[in-house]
């Protein structure tokens, strides 16, 4: 009798927790879609607030930069040595160019560029965004008579839609750079051919699709995060669960576009 | 400004009646509810402010008073009831016709909610810069005029991390004043404050419904300041206003909650949780 009444409630709390989580989550999906609607339309109203969105490129984007130039002359580098070593197995090293060119176009550029972009811009949204809400700054806003999104969000999601493809050709050149210079004078791969090579096989597509690939990122950098600080509750303990769970949510989400983008760009 | 259309079409006898009665009543709050999840905060909350008066509603801590302040500029709508500004029901305005109306409010949040991103004029001039086309330094000096009659000077060009929490609030104050606003909302103006620093704010207020000729609703439960301020006292407690009267009425109140809580005793109807 206890063990059927036990097993009972067991079986009904496991069924309320997995469906309080899913109500959770959809509320969250249908609240993140709302403010993206929200975002998009407030977007093409008049008046543009330049200031803003400059103030936002900068914080997005020349503040990452020093770290998205390590990151890519690092990747790039690295990307070579084991391109060569298993290139160099079948005597293919004189094949390795477009290999690393194409790593770095296609996956490296954009993925790491939007993972480290999410890691210290979209915290920085979240964070601060958290700390306006808790505060009563987004309510003082609304006071007078100004919309959050469009004075918060939208700067935000122009800036994540403009800077990540800018970061990604400045990754992207970085990379194949540092995979050249590794590739030739570490390896001494022929770097006549190495250049010819690069030059042969690679086509603007790559290019072109790691760009799109960087846009979808910003876009999902950017509005996670708006929408993580936006809603933000329970003071400091609220605004630090909303950076975490801004940082892992557009990192997650950056991985899964990731695949379906290149499902459908590259095929 | 567009709220005009929103009323009704009445004949003329019933327009100027309905003008007569705007005049006395500028705020009208009717059988206020609203609810978050569970928690029935305000359960039918009636309340009539005046124009030109200063109305001050006191309860405890989570008795629902700045659900209710949150109400009446549109922060949040109301589950049911309503809420009447100049004869226009503004609980379910669209947002552009609710803007128009927030223009003419003003209000200071319990931590001043200045926008720490912004210098001191910035915060004061914000809807300036929002809602006209005034240059640079016309707003500045607006600006300045404005921190001036807070009794600030000299502190334009700081940034809010750098002001003490009783100037905080009076440039919070002054941003409020900025757009010359008819109805200013007081959220906890003395709380966190020394009991100086209270004073000199309860002051201000007083200075400002003069200058400014405003209609005011503050929340508080700072007896003192209550007593300075209000032309009335409207007492909230389990979701309903449990008496409204003037200071001197509040004091000599029979209604044990008030008593209560008036004489600040951890002894009565109200439980201390």
């Amino acid at each position: 009798m206890t063990d059927t009444v036990l097993a009972g409630t067991m079986f009904t709390k496991t069924l309320a927790y997995i469906g309080g989580r899913t109500i959770r989550l959809m509320g969250d999906v249908g609240r993140g879609f709302i403010m993206f609607g929200q975002t998009i339309s407030w977007t093409f109203k008049l008046p543009v607030n330049l200031g803003n969105i400059f103030q936002q490129v900068e914080a997005v984007g020349v503040n990452s930069l020093p770290v998205v130039l390590i990151m890519a002359l690092f990747t790039g580098m690295v990307l070579a040595i084991q391109t060569y070593t298993g290139f160099k197995r079948f005597n293919a090293e004189n094949y390795m160019g477009p290999v690393v060119a194409l790593s770095m176009l296609r996956e490296l550029g954009p993925v790491l560029t939007g993972l480290i972009v999410s890691g210290r811009a979209g915290a920085a949204m979240a964070a601060e965004l958290g700390t306006m809400r808790v505060t009563e700054q987004i309510d003082a806003l609304v006071t007078l008579a100004t919309n959050p999104v469009k004075y918060l969000v939208v700067p935000r999601f122009i800036a994540g839609l403009v800077v990540l493809p800018l970061l990604t050709v400045i990754a992207d050149s970085t990379g194949i750079i540092g995979g050249y210079l590794v590739s030739v004078h570490v390896l001494h791969v022929n770097s006549e051919i190495y250049i010819r090579m690069t030059r042969d096989y690679l086509e603007l597509n790559d290019v072109f699709g790691g760009l799109i690939k960087a846009c979808v990122f910003g876009i999902i950098i950017s509005v996670v995060s708006c929408y993580k600080g936006f809603f933000t509750e329970g003071g400091a303990e609220g605004v630090g669960k909303a950076t975490t769970g801004a940082v892992v949510m557009s990192m997650m989400l950056i991985l899964i576009a990731n695949y379906f983008l290149a499902a459908l760009i590259f095929r | 400004m567009k709220i005009g259309r929103l009323k009704p079409p009445l004949p003329r006898v019933g327009a100027t009646l309905v003008a007569y009665f705007q005049m006395i009543h500028v705020i009208e709050i009717v059988n206020l509810h609203k609810a978050f999840n569970k928690k029935h905060v305000l359960q039918g909350v009636d309340l009539q402010i005046e124009r030109g008066e200063t109305m001050v509603v006191i309860g405890g801590s989570g008795s629902g008073k700045s659900v209710l302040i949150k109400h009446v500029i549109g922060l949040l709508s109301p589950d049911e009831g309503s809420i009447v500004v100049d004869g226009v029901d503004i609980s379910h305005l669209r947002e552009n016709d609710m803007n128009e109306l927030r223009k003419r409010y003003g209000m200071l949040f319990q931590g001043a909610a200045l926008f720490d991103s912004l210098t001191v004029w910035e915060n004061v001039g914000f809807s300036l810069m929002q809602h006209t086309t005034l240059s640079k330094e016309e707003i500045k000096e607006k600006a300045k005029q404005k921190l001036e009659m807070v009794g600030l000077k000299g502190v334009e060009e700081l940034m809010p991390s750098e002001l003490s929490g009783g100037m905080r609030k009076r440039v919070g104050l002054a941003r409020a004043i900025a757009m010359e606003p008819q109805i200013i909302l007081y959220d906890e103006p003395t709380t966190g404050l020394d009991p100086i620093m209270a004073d000199a704010i309860n002051d201000l207020i007083i200075e400002m419904k003069k200058r400014l000729n405003v209609t005011s609703i503050a929340i508080t439960h700072d007896m003192v300041s209550a007593y300075k301020i209000a032309d009335k006292i409207a007492m909230l407690y389990e979701g309903r206003i449990q008496e409204v009267g003037t200071p001197d009425e509040i004091k000599r109140s029979v209604n044990p909650i008030v008593r209560q809580f008036i004489t600040g005793s951890s002894v009565g109807p109200i439980k201390a949780v």
